[in-house]
């Protein structure tokens, strides 16, 4: 378990910078995510702190240790990779064992280390097996297994559930909150999928351009965005932008389409608008619709009969409604 | 019908290919009598007059190590210069990557009969005049462009992420090297490794210049000088080129599947 803390740190790669002067602590047995879209310098981030990648300007600290100039042998941290990054030539039981091997413990140890994570991860069965002899989700329990095994003082994953069919990804993320809930040990985390981040963290770190735009609980972070970027990259399907003039000064009110809810009958306060789609989602519809030229997204009732080219009424609650400064984008 | 045309074609093109070496096989058992005969005839009788002189008449056992002990040496150091230098050239940060690589692979493009008299030169200033360590070094500094490619390419074709696991997991740049890389990239070395040793066996204008006794003389060199009375002895060179040619043959055989994997890696995602 270890505390990061990252100090006025920055990094660019041929003129781009890719992190812009970047000050955050990341508590020890913490389950911090950054996530961001592709490019925003997260993965770049995540390297730093592995020692993958020399950190151009600031400090990066882990438990008041200057890490910078520390090899990644030296840091003591463990890696899941995107693509798993498992050794070909190697059997499952192997690669678990390499990291331990590298530290020179001893054999017996090594043998009860990879059995002990081999059962925690179900895979008893498999260790004489090579990996491409595995499906996908076998071996991301493999490189799980991998980083497990040394008890690291940090776990760094890069998108570990991006190449997974969508039912495993799922899987593997209480299989994720299980381990670190059973281990306790400072996981770093990155993704694009704001889902993930949501269901999985602590706290995250939205990312952008290399700037940190909010950090915060996932319900921080859903239920009070800091900027138009947050608002529109956390929740899904993103949340409605309309540009209005409330008090006479232009800004953007942003709604969540799951706080718009739309019916056939018209109550108190209701707008009428014309339905455009219905996407069903099981049990209650996605509904667009256009409002004052804006396409918007609500929810409707299943047992509502809306129709498509039909009148319809939408009702939200103003108090779920976030304001943005027109200009700045920042939350009023 | 459509199968036998095919298989006539490819008939034609092996008869085409191995033509060479079936017509210096069949000169090889021809007796002398009717080796320089016009029109040209197949043997009336085979005779193994020829094999048996060569390894009479001739010091052909002691040509045959030099050329063993140039081209391996050759090719060991070949390989352990150049997959140092492919691994850094394809996974390390270094500036100036394809520059390095052009660079490198300009050496390949100078002809060696323009190089050659500088060489001699330089060869005899280091006293290293026929010995194996002139060939030696000569035909490493000729054959590393091309060791250097094949194996950057090999080690291109390693996901960084491998590399970075190993970094990660406690493996020096170096361990990282040996113990991933490495074993991950052995088809490659098995096919720079055999062309190298075919160029260093083949190789016939250096050893003919920087060599003068059989202390050093390599095979080409050998057969080219192979002494005749008073004509050119055609047949036992044709013996000689034969029995040369075996080795390789058995070589390629041996590392055959290893290299087609080689040639086509990268082609199908393991």
């Amino acid at each position: 378990m270890a505390k990061i803390r990252f100090e006025n740190v920055k990094k660019g790669f041929n003129d781009v910078v890719v992190v812009k002067d970047l000050s955050l602590t990341i508590n020890a047995g913490e389950f911090f995510t950054f996530v961001g879209p592709s490019g925003c310098g997260k993965s770049t981030l995540l390297n730093m702190i592995a020692g993958l990648e020399p950190v151009a300007e600031g400090k990066i600290y882990f438990d008041d240790v200057l890490v910078n100039d520390l090899s990644p042998k030296e840091r003591d941290v463990a890696m899941v990779f995107q693509s798993y990054a498992l050794y070909p030539h190697m059997t499952v039981y192997e690669n678990m064992a390499f990291p331990l091997q590298m530290k020179k413990a001893d054999k017996d140890i090594i043998d009860n280390e990879v059995r002990k994570a081999a059962a925690l991860l179900g895979l008893e069965e498999l260790l004489k097996r090579r990996p491409k002899e595995l499906s996908g989700g076998q071996r991301q329990r493999v490189a799980l297994g991998r980083a497990i095994i040394r008890k690291p003082k940090l776990f760094l994953m890069d998108e570990p559930l991006s190449n997974l069919d969508a039912r495993l990804r799922i899987e593997m993320r209480a299989e994720l909150k299980r381990l670190h809930q059973e281990l306790k040990i400072t996981t770093v985390y990155v993704t694009h999928d704001q889902a993930e981040a949501m269901s999985l963290s602590e706290r995250v770190a939205v990312l952008h351009q290399g700037e940190i735009q909010q950090c915060g609980t996932p319900l921080e972070v859903y239920s009070r965005p800091a900027n138009i970027f947050v608002a529109g990259f956390i929740g899904s399907p993103p949340m409605n932008f309309i540009k209005g003039k409330p008090q006479g000064n232009t800004v953007i009110i942003g709604i969540r389409p799951e706080d718009i809810s739309v019916s056939n009958k018209s109550a108190k306060d209701s707008i009428e608008i014309v339905v455009s789609v219905i996407e069903p989602a099981g049990s209650f519809n996605w509904v667009d619709f256009m409002w004052n030229d804006v396409k918007m997204k609500g929810t409707g009732n299943v047992e509502e009969d809306l129709m498509p080219g039909k009148r319809a009424f939408i009702n939200f609650s103003a108090d779920k409604a976030i304001t943005f400064d027109y200009i700045t984008g920042r939350r009023l | 019908m459509k199968k036998t045309g095919f298989y006539l074609l490819l008939l034609m093109v092996v008869l085409y290919c191995s033509g060479p070496l079936l017509w210096q096989f069949i000169t090889s058992i021809k007796p002398d009598a009717e080796l320089t005969r016009i029109p040209p005839v197949f043997p009336t009788e085979a005779t193994m007059g020829h094999y048996i002189s060569i390894f009479k008449g001739h010091p052909f056992p002691r040509i045959i190590i030099n050329s063993a002990i140039i081209a391996a040496s050759t090719t060991i150091l070949s390989i352990i210069i150049g997959s140092l230098a492919g691994f850094g050239l394809a996974k390390l940060k270094i500036r100036y990557k394809t520059l390095i690589l052009g660079f490198v692979l300009s050496v390949s493009m100078f002809p060696p009969i323009a190089t050659v008299s500088p060489l001699y030169i330089i060869i005899r200033a280091l006293g290293l005049r026929d010995t194996w360590l002139a060939l030696i070094i000569t035909y490493t500094t000729f054959s590393l462009p091309l060791s250097i490619w094949i194996l950057t390419n090999f080690f291109r074709e390693i996901p960084d992420e491998l590399y970075r696991a190993a970094r990660v997991d406690g493996c020096s740049p170096f361990q990282a090297f040996y113990k991933i890389m490495l074993p991950l990239s052995a088809p490659g070395f098995f096919t720079a490794a055999i062309l190298i040793f075919i160029f260093s066996w083949n190789e016939f204008l250096f050893a003919l210049t920087f060599t003068s006794t059989t202390a050093s003389r390599t095979i080409p060199v050998g057969i080219a000088l192979f002494p005749g009375l008073h004509e050119v002895p055609w047949g036992d060179i044709a013996a000689a080129s034969v029995v040369v040619t075996i080795p390789l043959i058995i070589l390629v055989f041996a590392f055959q599947k290893r290299i087609i994997e080689g040639l086509t890696a990268g082609a199908v995602k393991g």
